[in-house]
């Protein structure tokens, strides 16, 4: 269960920052602090086993017929990148916190760089492939947000947008791959596939798996020639740029290649992919980056090229490669989080990141000078920093492969690649520390508080450490992670001096000499390199994806254009044919269900019904007419039901009749009268046809249907058997509602209270300052006002039937577990009741005198249902388990009381509630339009003989 | 009964469809709501038709209609009720804030201000 926790609080902390923000920016940063902490806490409990050799598993059976499980493993490998994501983000925090301008939003901040976080970790943790590709999805959406953070920045936008692309792309090519690997070794369980390294190399599918598993690898980290996406996406803030572009998100695909190294590794084909695409990545993003002017631009592509040296590392495909390799990322991630965060605090101090504009730093930001020059001293490979030892090891082992059988190629171009870092990291701190103190910076830099510099101090401090001590402080991680990776005993020897006979020495004084010399020739090769054209990635990558989208684009909009009607055409068409096409293949049994017979009362009610909707088709301009005749259909469907033994239904649509129809009135009262005429003679004939086509699919299959029995005996017998003696009630329909299937009515309340607020919502919106407002206020009635607007007979009716009505919703509801009623139908007729004093006198003097708050009735409508549901934990049984029992109080009948009735309050209180919001919204907008208020009940008092409301008020 | 109700259906979806393919909020919601009433009949016909057979518990009755359609179309109804108010909403303020109840944008029509806050 633990390591299913570390992967999950991340998410769970992403849903803090977005509440605690409001706490002030210091508590923000510490609740996501404590959380990250926390999960790093726990990994560091499972610490001491892992680097015993243990490999600790959390097993959660999910969907186990698909072989997804969510299943947890940790080893030397994980520990090392969780340890990384986790230690590293907690300094994300804690740098984001006082880097971040007053005016960015950062609980939304934290909340992304939370989920990314889990992300990462769940990637990492994973033992399930399938698990580990929804994670693995997730960092490309999550990362996707971080660097769109800053939105109103066009490159932001337009970064972000390509590194979805890219990664996403990658992505989908992996899941393929990924598949294939599962289905060869027969399992998705990452501990079972790392054990069929022969099955897997043996099999046809290893190439294919091989290479789209690669693409997803490759796209991720930024190798060649994926490598584009990364320098764009240093559009980011910072901290995202140092979180991401350094130490997790390009390391996931290292982290994959590492992962899968003991199945895929050692074929010619590994390594000259591998290898190949490393070596090229290494050489040529550190020749680019000599020649960037911005600072993250370097940094950017300094990272593609230790991605790259990591990458060919793993590609080698020996135990002592992939060791280097491991030792790498350690090294790579303290030193380069360090510079780009400094390269952040640079930024934010002296508002440019242009080496051209700054130099001189070193007297103005002494901290940061010392942190960069430490970090980027150990980027170069100088000695004792930590990136000389694995540099170091690096050149040893390209210095002793073979390529096409090329003994020196490897080893020369990993040199020229160590050349180029060296002078690139020189540069750095040359260009931007460097020099006299000038006067045109933008803004006058100086050392930045404690909390900014802090967490890159930590690193840089990390770098020292294991550069000095490496068997003390890095050994012993790298021989748990390396072992993980290769499956092998690492005792791995981290030493300085490999002596006078190592070829790395040589290499790396050739490095160190010929940057040195590159550095003093800078000028002129960056004329040199202005004056060259090269390929920009940024324009062949719009080359290829423009087109692509306009012609996504122009699909789309042949499809479905936004026009409702077409959408409607080709959706009813399509299941129209498909049904045909059903109809034709399948098979059906004869029609032998014998037919009820016909007599002449409903023949009659059949026959207003299709007048009626025959007369709403002809009729439909008139708008008001197409209401009346709206409700005659009603009417009849109601009648219907009450003849096909359903008296709750047909209680049920006369109630909504009648509210609906007052709705729409209330509608219609703002929206024109008539509809014109618009469309041609032949669209209306399309039109007809695709109605009529569709009618006639749905009149035969519902012939069909119902001159049939069921072909499979339908459930139905179960709850006409035990509606009594289990649910408690007579009236079947009743008690699957309350109770049987009270999940679903609970559903549906929670739906109808949602669509209230929705309505509410609207109105609001409606009501706020803009041009429907504006048209509100200017609205004149486009009709004749009626003279007496409340009369007098309509008052006292109203008021005489409100009790009765009241009653005979509380009848309803009372009766409803027994005899036909019920929460919703009771719920309607009360609002029914409300809504004819709503009629007769005006809303707005009706409300004043019923103080009910209709959010709140939804409200408590929904709750006492839940609370009713929740009641049955306590007697052990499942949620909304209802339970009755028969009383007997003298002199009353017995009668029964159970806690269905409690729940169908619920569902009454909502229905009641939701209907009267909802008329209640459309009345607000009324008064908004000039509705006056009436102070008296009716407007005329016969007996007086004059208006009583000659002063009402707006 | 059951070639007037089938024919009926049919009639209320071909009329239903009809309605929503016009280029009105009005007719596409009485449309909806024929629809409704043809997608309700449907669903309750899935439990055959049966008179005089309520399902509810009573001395001497032949027997019970299959009460689980009613059920699912019992809440079917309030909850249509629920999403034509929320329809009918949408068309009132689209109306009020384009000062036109097309249900395709003109194209001149861009979002108002006040949907951005």
């Amino acid at each position: 269960m633990s390591l299913a926790l570390i992967a999950a609080l991340p998410f769970l902390g992403a849903l803090l920052p977005g509440l605690m923000i409001r706490a002030g920016k210091n508590a923000c940063a510490l609740v996501t602090g404590s959380v990250t902490a926390l999960a790093l806490l726990m990994l560091g409990l499972h610490a001491p086993a892992v680097l015993r050799g243990e490999v600790v598993q959390t097993r959660i059976e999910w969907i186990p017929s698909l072989g997804l499980n969510a299943n947890f493993f940790l080893d030397g490998l994980g520990l090392l990148f969780a340890g990384l994501i986790l230690g590293i983000g907690l300094l994300i925090i804690l740098y984001a916190r006082f880097y971040l301008a007053k005016s960015d939003p950062m609980g939304q901040f934290y909340t992304y760089l939370m989920l990314f976080q889990g992300a990462m970790v769940g990637i990492v943790l994973s033992d399930n492939i399938l698990m580990l590709l929804v994670f693995w999805e997730l960092t490309s959406l999550s990362s996707f947000l971080l660097i769109g953070y800053w939105k109103h920045l066009p490159e932001g936008r337009q970064g972000a947008r390509m590194a979805l692309t890219v990664t996403g792309g990658g992505g989908l090519a992996m899941i393929a791959g990924m598949l294939i690997l599962g289905n060869i070794a027969g399992s998705y369980d990452l501990s079972v596939i790392l054990q069929n390294k022969e099955l897997i190399q043996a099999s046809d599918w290893y190439l294919p798996a091989l290479i789209l598993i690669l693409l997803g690898a490759f796209t991720k980290s930024a190798q060649f020639p994926f490598h584009f996406w990364l320098p764009h996406a240093m559009a980011a803030p910072t901290p995202v740029s140092a979180y991401l572009h350094s130490a997790t998100m390009v390391k996931a695909g290292l982290f994959l290649m590492a992962r899968l190294w003991p199945v895929l590794a050692g074929t010619p084909e590994w390594f000259y992919i591998v290898a190949t695409a490393g070596l090229i990545t290494m050489v040529m993003a550190a020749k680019i980056a000599l020649f960037k002017d911005d600072l993250k631009a370097l940094l950017a592509f300094s990272t593609v090229s230790h991605l790259g040296l990591i990458t060919m590392l793993l590609g080698f495909g020996t135990v002592e490669a992939a060791t280097v390799a491991v030792f790498h990322i350690i090294n790579h991630a303290t030193f380069k989080a360090a510079l780009f965060m400094s390269a952040g605090i640079v930024d934010h101090e002296a508002h440019t990141r242009d080496l051209k504009r700054l130099g001189g730093l070193r007297r103005l930001m002494p901290i940061t000078f010392a942190i960069v020059t430490i970090a980027s001293l150990s980027m170069a490979g100088i000695p004792p920093l930590n990136g000389f030892l694995s540099k170091e090891l690096m050149l040893e082992e390209a210095a002793h492969t073979t390529w096409m059988a090329n003994p020196w190629l490897i080893g020369v171009l990993a040199t020229i690649g160590a050349l180029f870092s060296v002078a690139y990291s020189f540069r750095f701190i040359a260009h931007a520390f460097l020099g006299p103190v000038r006067d045109d910076y933008p803004h006058t830099p100086h050392d930045p508080g404690f909390g900014l510099w802090a967490a890159p101090a930590l690193l840089a401090g990390l770098v020292v450490l294991i550069g000095l001590f490496p068997m003390l402080t890095a050994a012993w991680l790298v021989n748990a992670a390396a072992g993980a990776v290769t499956g092998q005993d690492i005792a791995v020897k981290i030493t300085h001096w490999h002596g006078l006979y190592a070829p790395a020495l040589w290499m790396s004084l050739a490095a160190i000499g010929g940057g040195l010399v590159l550095m003093g020739l800078h000028p002129r090769l960056m004329a040199l390199w202005n004056a060259t054209p090269r390929p920009e990635a940024k324009r062949i990558f719009d080359g290829i994806v423009e087109p692509v989208a306009r012609l996504a684009a122009r699909l789309s909009d042949a499809l479905h254009d936004g026009a409702l009607t077409r959408f409607i055409a080709i959706a009813t068409l399509t299941i129209v044919a498909a049904g045909a096409y059903a109809f034709a293949t399948g098979t059906f049994a004869p029609g032998l269900r014998e037919m009820t017979p016909i007599y002449a009362v409903p023949a009659l009610g059949w026959l207003s019904l299709v007048l009626a909707t025959l007369a709403i088709v002809i009729y439909h301009r008139n708008r008001l007419l197409t209401l009346v005749l709206v409700g005659i259909v009603g009417l009849m469907v109601s009648l219907a039901f009450a003849y096909f033994s359903a008296p709750d239904l047909a209680l049920t649509q006369i109630s909504v009749e009648v509210v609906s129809i007052i709705l729409m009135l209330l509608a219609l009262n703002f929206l024109p009268k008539t509809t014109p005429v618009e469309s041609s003679g032949t669209r209306r004939g399309l039109d007809a046809t695709v109605a009529v086509v569709a009618g006639i699919a749905i009149a035969v299959l519902s012939f069909a249907l119902m001159t049939r029995d069921p072909a499979f005996a339908p459930i139905s017998d179960f709850h006409i058997a035990n509606s009594k003696p289990e649910g408690g009630g007579t009236n079947i329909v009743n008690v699957i509602l309350v109770d049987f299937r009270g999940y679903d009515t609970f559903g549906e309340i929670i739906v109808l209270g949602i669509a209230a607020l929705v309505i509410y919502a609207l109105t609001e919106a409606l009501l706020r300052a803009g041009p429907a407002n504006d048209r509100l206020l200017a609205w004149r009635p486009d009709q004749r006002r009626a003279g007496d607007r409340h009369p007098m007979m309509l008052v006292v009716a109203t008021r005489l039937i409100l009790p009765i009505a009241l009653m005979v919703g509380v009848f309803m509801f009372l009766r409803g577990h027994n005899l036909p009623g019920g929460g919703f139908i009771a719920g309607l007729i009360v609002a029914i009741a409300l809504v004819m004093q709503y009629m007769a006198s005006g809303f707005a003097w009706t409300a004043a005198r019923q103080k009910v708050d209709y959010h709140a009735l939804v409200a408590s409508g929904i709750v006492i249902a839940a609370a009713t549901g929740i009641g049955a934990w306590f007697n052990g049984m499942p949620f909304l388990t209802s339970a009755f029992g028969y009383v007997n109080i003298w002199p009353l009948e017995q009668f029964e009381l159970a806690t269905a009735a409690l729940f169908d309050l619920g569902v009454f209180l909502t229905v009641l509630g939701a209907v009267m919001l909802a008329l209640a919204s459309l009345s607000r907008l009324g008064l908004r339009a000039g509705e006056t208020v009436n102070v008296q009940p009716f407007d005329i008092d016969p007996s007086e003989g004059r208006s009583l409301n000659s002063e009402e008020a707006r | 009964m059951e070639a007037l109700v089938a024919s009926a259906l049919g009639l209320l979806t071909a009329a239903g469809l009809y309605l929503m393919l016009r280029q009105r909020t009005f007719p596409v919601i009485v449309g909806l709501t024929l629809l409704s009433y043809a997608v309700n009949v449907f669903i309750f016909a899935v439990g055959r038709l049966t008179t005089n057979m309520p399902p509810i518990y009573g001395p001497d009755v032949a027997g019970y209609a299959d009460p689980l359609p009613q059920a699912l179309v019992l809440t079917a109804i309030v909850i249509s009720f629920g999403m034509t108010a929320v329809i009918v909403m949408m068309a009132l303020g689209a109306f009020l804030e384009s000062g036109h109840d097309k249900i395709d944008m003109n194209d001149d029509d861009t979002p108002a201000e006040g949907d951005a806050k």
